[in-house]
């Protein structure tokens, strides 16, 4: 781990740098991938098994436990693997480092803004009263 | 770093023959970025809207059935299903397997069969829903 230049190659970069954290989010982006492929498929099947797309009916499915709670894993880890991928289109394509931070920046704050309303929405419904 | 722009770059979009391998793995990139920023937008102004009230859900419900938003949920369902069925290929080819010519090229053909099928069926049970 040591940096002063006396340790072998591989002994300087060892925990340095982009290297160190670009396996961790190559790691992160395949297992929010696995989980949302379990996660998506219950959303888009949820929503064909639901009787009626109305409010009401919604509403009622997501003041449920098995429907508010599925629903957040799959809107946290939506947003993180979209912030996850986003991040890995803009870092092959996007070069310019003022750019590339800009983008990163924005892509960033826009997924935790969503996320946040998001799951501010669904808590609203879910703690809701019954109508 | 400074490049003599006379030099031959590394081959590039304009002189590959186009084959089902590099058609699904920008399709992979296209349908994810498209899922990360407009699926994430429908996802969360369908949950805020739920959590606002029946006024709020029947403009969103107005605009999703209007052409232009089953334009995009359409879309979207394909984007989602090709994005998950290439991303399944993405993992197996992740753990080693699967890179053999044919083998590899068909895996590639039958992500893009089965995205279309799949959103043909999903849309079959929507109408089934309604009708």
């Amino acid at each position: 781990m040591s940096a002063d230049g006396n340790s072998t190659p591989l002994g300087r970069v060892r925990g340095l740098g982009s290297a160190h954290h670009g396996g961790s989010h190559w790691i992160r982006e395949r297992l929010t991938s696995a989980a949302l492929l379990l996660l998506g498929i219950w959303f888009v099947a949820s929503l064909l098994l639901l009787p009626s797309l109305d409010q009401k009916t919604v509403a009622e499915w997501l003041r449920s436990a098995s429907g508010a709670v599925p629903m957040a894993l799959f809107v946290i880890t939506a947003f993180v693997h979209a912030i996850d991928g986003l991040k890995a289109v803009v870092d092959d394509y996007v070069h310019d480092a003022g750019n590339n931070l800009f983008l990163n920046g924005l892509i960033l704050f826009a997924g935790i803004g969503g996320l946040a309303l998001a799951l501010f929405s669904l808590a609203k419904v879910a703690f809701g009263a019954a109508a | 770093m400074s490049r003599n722009p006379d030099r031959p770059l590394s081959p590039h979009l304009t002189i590959w023959r186009w084959g089902p391998g590099m058609l699904v793995s920008i399709l992979h990139r296209i349908t994810g970025s498209g899922l990360s920023v407009v699926g994430l937008a429908v996802l969360t102004w369908w949950l805020w809207a739920i959590a606002a009230g029946p006024a709020a859900y029947a403009a969103f419900t107005g605009h999703a059935t209007s052409w232009y938003g089953l334009v995009v949920l359409v879309g979207l369902t394909w984007a989602f299903w090709q994005h998950l069925l290439s991303g399944i290929r993405h993992l197996v080819m992740d753990a080693g397997a699967g890179f053999e010519l044919r083998i590899n090229r068909l895996f590639a053909v039958l992500t893009v069969a089965g995205a279309l099928f799949l959103t043909a069926l999903t849309w079959f049970f929507v109408m089934g829903v309604q009708a």
